[in-house]
């Protein structure tokens, strides 16, 4: 076990937990944040997707260790006011079905605007393309980031 | 978090009725205060002063709306204010009947109740509002959550009317609304559920906790059938956080933890010698081998006309088969147990609470009405669950450590230790006349049983899902669909559409050669099948030739069949019914190195009343997009008995660089509501094995397309 401290959605948070612990667990078991899902455990689906200093980063492959002293957004965080322009975007969409890979489909939306406020088509499909849904939401996905970026959801 | 437990109270019993459960419902699990006055008229219903109208929803919400779609098809009839409407989740109870979410019936059966529902609360709140002005109840009518006296000017809330109403009796054929009188239903509405999950609240079954409880998963032979031997714990014990070890039945071993992680690794170091039983030589080959030569075997009729050995003309046969598949919901089995001796509480990610109680009773030895299962949200079903596996181990291992814990599966285990589809093989047959046209068709689905496997009674050898999903509607004069049940190690479950996409498959497909050995256009020759109108009584469905057809000419249309394509686009079309619903959709293709790659999916379905378009067009996106997953790729396979496939680098399902443009249309209709979930599945295989004949003239009667 090792003390850690994590910047999480804003504030510090220390940890006692072995630093081999994937962040998915810390956050979901430790710091009770069960926005972000388990899917897959091999970073292939993308449902633990949150932000490691605003890069978008799949938390079951990642260490804990690897997110000392860094800066973690979880989905319970992107916004610490109003709703993201992009959990505005997903309501207005309508997105969601069973929800499941939402949270992390949103994480990785919110990475990709914050560095290209105003992405392509394309853009969107390589950047969204390591997210699985089951249901297949991926056409209202697409339609809710190109609505996001029209309002300006890049910053935040 | 203290433990919740639930509860559920009958008070004052039920009350014959009109079809619907009469019964007075008190709330579970504290989301409402019980108060004085308020106004639970049935079992669905709970109307509070304040104007809060609370729909209980008695299926499980696994995507496919029924949290928004079912209190729509209420409030209609209610005339609520749908802003009001609060959503409570029914657990398992003897309230509503049978329960299960699945075979595309959410919305189907309860349509009448639910709207009957709504329609004796409407009634109510009308006659307590013309005694309170002394009016006659016919000159008062109902809007957006208010009883209005047009002719005196009045109008008063339903909120304000609980108290009065909730002494009245229940009527018992309250009147319902005609469909040109819709407000609601039919419109599109945002679903209710979605804000919560576009911000991390939506409660899942893996995120229900409570303070103290253990983590747990288990160690399974990688057999199948295989059995727990032996095991050495030495090492799992020095895991920091790991609790206990122990064995579940004769086929597991447990891991407790502190922690999801202390679990995990302790699961690792774990030392089993595992008895691999008889399955340990099992391969896919033995087992497509046991299917093909059963196709000779006694079979079951399904459906029959004519005589086909009678027909006289040009013969074709052809062999179609079909794979195993695994669901794969996005989110992994999981189910809290908390057993406490004379009781165990449960909270499930299920598609059946009332299986699940009954299950969980029977493993750990209580009555039934001891256990008391609550259903979350489900991150994803597809048909997986509607086993209760996880819950009863969930609640074996509660009991076996006295504590309160969630069994979790890795998404390893989901693939490798889970039900699936079953393998099927397709002997087809049909006679042309001198026009081309089919005289004898002839369909024998040899497929193992999933109820059969299960031990659920068939009925004279015929698996009941066939029932909803095996009918052949095109107008042959001389028919034979029959049914070969051989036996399969491998454990199956009722995959999203069940028997129906392999039935389509091979229908479809096979018309399609049919047409081609016709020189005709695919369409055309399916529109000449339907060219009259009948019915077509397949078991307990009244299919019709009609709406067939009138899918397929809506599906043409709107995606512009028989006009140009780009050069190197191809089309294919299918339709197919099932669930008491019709679809058609064309599928349109390119070839890049050799490969097929779908750019345009049109879909044309008739579900009789839609009730809310908006989930509608979910639906057929996410039919489509979950039968090209299984059609291009999609395939289980097994050596030594072994699941091969581990996670979604073995198992592929589609990504967003790989959908297609997909259009949705639906038939205008009052017809009686049918199911949605499933029957958009099964034309897209055959549509796009179709689109790739058109494409290379070679033809796929083996699935999936991209094998290997």
């Amino acid at each position: 076990m090792s003390e850690i401290t994590l910047r999480v959605n804003g504030g510090e948070r220390k940890i006692d937990v072995p630093a081999d612990t994937p962040l998915l667990w810390v956050v979901r078991d430790t710091l009770d944040l069960t926005g972000t899902k388990y899917g897959c455990g091999a970073g292939l689906c993308g449902a633990c997707t949150v932000h490691l200093d605003g890069e978008a980063v799949r938390s079951c492959v990642t260490p804990v260790s690897a997110a000392a002293g860094k800066t973690v957004t979880t989905i319970e965080g992107l916004s610490q006011s109003a709703p993201h322009p992009l959990q505005q975007a997903w309501i207005a969409e309508d997105v969601p079905q069973c929800g499941y890979c939402q949270s992390g489909q949103i994480m990785q939306a919110a990475a990709l605007l914050l560095k290209t406020p105003h992405p392509s088509e394309q853009e969107v499909i390589d950047a969204m393309t390591g997210n699985l849904c089951r249901c297949g939401t991926y056409h209202r996905i697409r339609r809710a980031i190109q609505r996001a970026a029209s309002t300006g959801g890049g910053g935040r | 978090m203290s433990p919740i437990s639930r509860r559920q109270f009958l008070v004052g019993g039920a009350v014959a009725g009109t079809g619907l459960v009469l019964a007075f419902y008190i709330p579970h699990h504290g989301l409402h205060p019980v108060e004085e006055r308020t106004f639970t008229p049935n079992a669905y219903l709970h109307l509070t002063p304040d104007g809060k109208v609370t729909v209980v929803v008695a299926r499980s919400e696994m995507g496919q709306g029924v949290r928004t779609a079912l209190p729509m098809i209420l409030a209609e009839e209610l005339d609520a204010d749908w802003s009001q409407i609060v959503i409570e989740q029914a657990g398992a109870s003897t309230l509503f009947g049978d329960q299960s979410t699945g075979g595309s019936a959410s919305v189907r059966t309860t349509w009448d109740p639910m709207r009957q529902a709504g329609a004796a609360a409407r009634e109510m709140l009308v006659t307590a509002a013309a005694q309170q002005w002394d009016v006659p109840a016919a000159e008062c009518a109902t809007e957006n959550g208010f009883v209005i006296h047009a002719a005196s000017n009045r109008r008063t809330s339903y909120g304000d009317l609980v108290g009065s109403a909730a002494k009245l009796p229940v009527p018992k054929e309250p009147k319902l609304k005609e469909t040109s009188a819709y407000r609601l239903v039919g419109k599109s509405t945002p679903r209710l559920d979605t804000p919560p999950k576009t911000d991390g609240s939506a409660e899942f079954g893996i995120d229900f906790r409570i303070a103290g409880m253990k983590y747990a998963f288990l160690a399974r032979c990688p057999v199948i059938g295989g059995k727990v031997a032996s095991f050495d714990d030495g090492e799992v014990r020095k895991v920091s956080g790991v609790s206990h070890v122990v064995k579940v039945g004769d086929s597991a071993v447990a891991i407790a933890a502190d922690s999801v992680f202390a679990a995990l690794q302790g699961r690792k170091v774990l030392k089993v010698a595992w008895d691999d039983g008889p399955n340990q030589n099992l391969n896919t080959a033995a087992i497509v081998d046991v299917l093909r030569k059963a196709a000779g075997d006694k079979s079951v009729s399904l459906q029959s006309a004519g005589d086909v050995s009678s027909a006289k003309g040009v013969h074709f046969e052809a062999t179609y088969e079909t794979p195993m598949l695994a669901h794969a919901p996005m989110e992994p089995e999981n189910c809290f147990a908390h057993y406490l001796g004379t009781s165990c509480e449960v909270w499930a990610p299920t598609q059946v609470p009332q299986d699940v109680r009954d299950s969980v009773a029977t493993a750990v030895g209580l009555k039934p009405e001891a256990v008391h299962v609550n259903v979350t949200l489900l991150g994803g079903g597809f048909g997986r669950r509607l086993e209760h596996d996880y819950a009863v181990e969930a609640a074996l291992v509660s009991k076996a450590i006295d504590s309160p814990v969630k069994v979790m599966w890795t998404r390893e285990d989901d693939m490798r230790f889970s039900t699936y589809r079953p393998p099927s093989v397709h002997r087809l047959s049909a006679t042309l006349d001198a026009q081309g046209w089919p005289v004898a068709f002839s369909h024998r689905l040899i497929s193992p049983t999933i109820s059969g496997q299960k031990g659920q009674p068939g009925d004279g050898g015929i698996d009941p899902d066939l029932k909803d999903e095996a009918a052949f509607l095109y107008l042959v004069p001389n028919l034979s669909v029959e049914y070969v049940a051989p036996p399969c190690a491998v454990p199956l479950g009722w995959l999203r559409s069940v028997y129906a996409a392999q039935m389509a498959f091979a229908n479809e497909g096979f018309l399609d050669e049919l047409a081609v050995a016709a020189g005709k256009d695919p369409l055309q020759y399916r529109l000449h099948l339907l060219a009259e109108d009948k019915e077509i009584s397949y078991f307990d469905t009244k299919w019709r030739s009609d709406r067939l057809r009138g899918v397929l000419q809506l599906v043409a249309e709107k995606s512009g069949w028989g006009s140009p394509l780009p050069a190197g686009r191809h089309r294919g079309i299918a339709a197919f019914g099932c669930f008491g619903t019709y679809a058609a959709e064309v599928v349109e293709i390119t070839m890049q190195d050799g490969d097929p790659h779908v750019e345009r999916v049109v879909v044309a379905v008739d579900c009789g009343q839609v009730i809310n378009p908006n989930i509608l067009e979910q639906q057929l996106h996410s039919a489509i997009i979950f039968g090209l997953s299984a059609a291009l790729r999609g395939q289980i396979t097994v050596e030594h008995g072994q699941i091969q496939q581990a996670n979604f680098d073995t198992y592929p399902i589609l990504r967003m660089n790989q959908v297609p443009a997909i259009e949705t249309h639906f038939v205008e209709s009052h017809e009686a509501p049918t199911g949605i979930g499933e029957p958009p599945v099964p034309p897209l295989a055959p549509a796009l094995c179709n689109a790739l004949y058109a494409a290379t003239k070679k033809r796929i009667r083996k699935l999936p397309i991209l094998a290997g």
